[in-house]
């Protein structure tokens, strides 16, 4: 919250900023604003503008630096004693920050007075169990380095949080009387409050390529730690997927986990495929009838009703998968019916919701691509004699074959990268086997329960996910960036 | 001229089999045929897209509909002192001391009178038989109530209790006799009671206005759950998207649009808005929690934090739609601006962007839409798993504090083990698509109203 405070004080300071440099500006020029190089208004600008960006820049750095510092002082405090076997220092820091916020809770609720909590000599089961009747989540006892560390962090962080305060204040008084100083007829305030909005619009601009730079590196720094806690490998081409509850090593000090994509790469492909057999022909025959037959009434209608079905969540196709579908196709390859099928969550059920959502995407692409067939092609076949259905199946589409390709990879990689249909309807069963009524599993599927199960975060079943996702990664943007090449290339053909 | 040629098949009388346009070859009729033939897959292709939606949609509404329904029970329940309030003095702090294991026999006891008065013959003997019928939320509810008014104590009250999701189930055919033979929960008898309690208008079926505004319950108490502290999740995670994706999606368009130069670093911007609207929503969950919640030690399970990985990857999506609709403002606007001696910054930001403004909107909400609809990323951060128990107290604690949001509250429930939960699931869908039809509508008609043709 004081942060939220400083920033209300410096956007008021601002405020006034504006007010006070507009009036300023107005009253050395004489009252008359012709005299002025700019329009008044930027002149207040010009002032706020001074105010605000180098101190929130200022805190914002702060921010992003203090934890680092305040940590590295502390765990300088963590003998090694107190890391415990299996356990490393971060953890230990996750323990000292959560007794630390405890701490902080407790004096905020009244159930502990400030110096108590900073009482260096505290008896420490006594502090455990007053956080503990104070509802605070805190480790089973709190061990006497931890409670000092603890105490240390937070005073750390309070002082901190005190000289920031002060810096930012200070520097958005300075850039006030700095933004003052420019109040004068022959300044260029407009100039200036036009670079400096510019500068705005590029940072804005750049965040699209901060978010690519943060995937990237969390990919990297993540999968380049699990492959040091797991061989590399085992990790691409061993069969089989078996991560073994609670980690640990064999006694070749290898990983009891079995941790291979290949099962998974199988099932993802798998289920993309009965996706793309359900999705094209449908999607790509309704595209060429509502394209080449429809009568714009129909297509009216029929248009926007494929459409919904893009606009509906993922999480209701996997319920109907999970509730719907599953259950319907028990009932026919079921036991009762042709003995092929075990359970309802299987390749099949996932594969076939996943093609019904990925119909309007093939649809509404070819489309595009048909449309943009030049009408004299089709011309010149009808006057040769060809049917309609002759036009399109020797003009049309080999005319548009690279971009429905294209279209078709851009669904492909959809497939690939899907997640909640195949979590709640392909089942959790990593398996290399062809029958497409079993249950298998996905790369995106196990990302998900790798990271959300109970797993220890540095510990190679959790890190796995991160060697899944860059591998899901590369793989979508291969397939994205041929299939917008050939996209663009075809499109350039007939512009 | 070539009509010679033409003519010659005609005039003799000899009736061949190629010269008369009346009768159709062999030939023509096969290309006819496989003219209708084709005609025929396309209908059939868009007959199979709209027959999927309707199937989904039909699924939707005759499985969710019925969450919206909950079977009550109404009982005059006797508040006895002796068992309230044994110290007398109505204080509200012994009141409190009550727990609710103290008030269960109480409605016990209030629907076992009610049976003996109505004269409903049953071998149903005992007051604790009665515990199949009855919720574990009715203890609460009685409690809250007394708490609210100590001097009830002593009174009958009439309440209406949640019955237990079993009784709900049979009312709504989803638990059969057949299925209860296996069931520990319930028996045959009970349902024989139910029979005839709700003849008796005992037990009722009535709109269930908590599953909308209400919190989640725990795993075995389907009959109370609701969506109402993950909508305003999800209500606080829009506002984080929407407060941030729609500035920073404007301005980049407008540098990417009107200012940008042509060189290198302007192409790796627009190379990389159009990859990050392909790359899979699961990879931005991974960002979020390795940049968000491991790096940054933002909370978890927080709107904020949700906001801000929604934000990401909302933005790619926003950006185009609003370049596209910056670029279809005409140059002439920008010339005259320019011509009368406004800078470039005021040309766009006084006259390119209030044209483009309705655009700008529209591909913004549908862009926020399709935010709120998704769950895959949220999975990593932890809004699932959390039970959304506790309405936030304020704005603060609405963005910071552990929530959920509404499609992972329907993943939750659609992995929950009780099947009373999936209808809950596909109640929770309709409520999800009204928000997403609504803003739908909304941007549609933004679109009609607004917008211009140059």
């Amino acid at each position: 919250m004081p942060v939220f405070w400083l920033v209300m004080i410096v956007l008021g300071l601002a405020a006034l900023g504006y007010v006070f440099g507009r009036h300023r500006a107005l009253a050395n020029a004489g009252g008359d604003s012709r005299h002025l190089h700019s329009l008044p208004s930027y002149y207040g600008s010009n002032v706020a503008i001074k105010t605000v960006v180098p101190a929130l820049l200022v805190m914002i750095i702060w921010l992003l630096v203090q934890p680092f510092v305040v940590d590295g002082r502390v765990i300088g405090m963590i003998p090694d004693s107190e890391i415990r076997e299996g356990s490393n220092a971060s953890l230990v820091m996750a323990e000292v920050r959560r007794t630390a916020d405890g701490l902080d809770n407790a004096v905020a609720a009244g159930v502990m007075s400030d110096e108590e909590a900073g009482n260096a000599r505290a008896d420490v089961s006594d502090m455990t169990a007053r956080l503990k009747d104070a509802g605070q989540i805190v480790t089973s006892t709190i061990t006497q380095p931890v409670l000092l560390a603890a105490q240390e962090y937070r005073d750390l962080r309070r002082a901190s949080a005190l000289f920031m305060t002060i810096v930012v204040l200070i520097i958005a008084g300075a850039g006030l009387v700095w933004g003052m100083a420019g109040a004068k007829p022959d300044f260029r305030a407009r100039n200036v409050v036009e670079k400096s909005i510019r500068m705005l619009l590029v940072a804005a601009a750049s965040i699209a390529v901060l978010t690519t730079v943060g995937i990237i590196l969390s990919l990297i720094f993540n999968t380049v730690e699990f492959f040091r806690l797991y061989p590399i490998t085992a990790f691409f081409f061993e069969p089989t997927w078996l991560p073994s509850f609670g980690g640990g090593i064999d006694s070749d000090g290898n990983p009891l986990s079995k941790l291979g994509i290949l099962p998974l790469l199988w099932g993802t492909l798998y289920i993309s495929l009965i996706a793309l057999l359900v999705a094209v022909p449908i999607g790509l025959f309704a595209a060429i009838y509502l394209s080449e037959y429809a009568g714009s009434k129909v297509r009216s209608i029929a248009k926007p009703m494929l459409e919904v079905l893009a606009g509906i969540p993922t999480i209701v196709y996997g319920l109907f998968a999970l509730l719907t579908v599953g259950p319907l196709l028990i009932g026919v390859f079921g036991d009762e019916g042709l003995g092929w099928m075990q359970a309802g969550t299987a390749v099949m059920t996932a594969g076939l919701v996943m093609g019904i959502m990925l119909i309007p995407f093939v649809s509404s692409l070819s489309d595009d691509i048909i449309n943009a067939v030049p009408q004299a092609m089709r011309d010149g076949s009808f006057g040769l004699g060809a049917t309609k259905s002759e036009t399109i199946k020797q003009v049309v589409l080999p005319a548009a074959l690279p971009g429905i390709v294209g279209a078709i990879l851009l669904a492909a990689s959809r497939a690939i990268g899907e997640t909640m249909i195949v979590v709640l309807g392909a089942g959790a069963a990593a398996r290399l086997s062809l029958n497409p009524f079993e249950a298998m599993t996905t790369v995106t599927a196990k990302i998900v329960s790798q990271l959300t199960g109970d797993a220890d975060f540095a510990s190679p079943e959790a890190l796995v996910a991160f060697a899944l996702g860059m591998t899901l990664f590369i793989l979508t943007l291969g397939l994205n960036v041929f299939a917008l090449y050939i996209v663009r290339k075809y499109r350039e053909q007939y512009d | 001229m070539t009509d010679a040629s033409l003519n010659t098949p005609n005039n003799g009388h000899e009736p061949r089999a190629k010269s008369s346009l009346m009768t159709v070859d062999a030939r023509t009729k096969r290309r006819n045929a496989s003219e209708t033939r084709f005609r025929m897959y396309g209908i059939a292709a868009v007959a199979a897209g709209v027959f999927f939606l309707v199937v989904l949609l039909g699924a939707i509404l005759s499985n969710g509909v019925g969450a919206f329904q909950q079977t009550f029970i109404s009982v005059d329940v006797y508040l006895d002192p002796a068992k309230l309030d044994k110290k007398g003095g109505r204080q509200i702090e012994n009141i409190k001391k009550v727990s609710t294991f103290g008030y269960t026999p109480l409605v016990q006891q209030a629907l076992f009178d009610k049976v003996a008065e109505l004269g409903v013959e049953t071998p149903l003997q005992k007051r604790k038989d009665m515990k199949a019928l009855i919720s574990a939320s009715a203890a609460a509810q009685v409690r809250d109530y007394v708490i609210a008014n100590p001097m009830q104590i002593g009174e009958t009250v009439t309440f209406r209790i949640l019955a237990s999701s079993r009784v709900d189930g049979y009312l709504k055919d989803r638990v059969t006799r057949d299925s209860v033979a296996r069931d520990k929960n319930i028996k045959p008898t009970h349902l024989d009671l139910v029979d005839a309690l709700t003849k008796a208008g005992v037990i009722q079926k009535q709109f269930n206005i908590d599953f909308i505004i209400g919190a989640d319950a725990s795993e075995s108490r389907a009959e109370q759950a609701g969506m109402g502290v993950s909508i305003l999740g999800s209500f606080f995670m829009m506002l984080v998207v929407l407060g941030l994706s729609l500035p920073i999606g404007v301005a980049a368009s407008i540098y990417l649009e009107e200012f940008a130069p042509q060189n290198r670093w302007t192409d790796v911007i627009e190379v990389n808005i159009s990859n990050l609207a392909a790359v899979p929503s699961i990879v931005f969950g991974i960002l979020g929690l390795a940049v968000f919640i491991q790096f940054a030690h933002l909370p978890q399970s927080a709107p904020l934090v949700g906001g801000l990985v929604l934000t990401l990857m909302t933005l790619p999506t926003i950006i185009i739609s609003t370049r596209a609709s910056l670029k279809s403002v005409p140059p002439s606007i920008r010339d005259a601006a320019l011509g009368i001696g406004a800078s470039k910054m005021q040309a766009v930001f006084h006259h390119v962007l209030p044209l483009a403004m309705p655009g700008i909107l529209t591909g913004t909400i549908i862009g926020v839409a399709q935010a709120l609809g998704e769950t895959a990323p949220l999975l990593l951060i932890g809004m699932v798993g959390y039970i959304a128990t506790n309405y936030p107290s304020g704005i603060g604690s609405g963005f910071l504090d552990p929530n959920s949001a509404m499609p992972a509250q329907i993943y939750e429930w659609a992995k929950r083990a009780d099947p009373a939960y999936y209808e809950r699931a596909w109640g929770g869908i309709i409520i999800l698509l009204v928000f997403l039809l609504t803003m739908n509508i909304i941007a549609i008609i933004l679109r009609r109203r607004f917008e211009r043709r140059w």
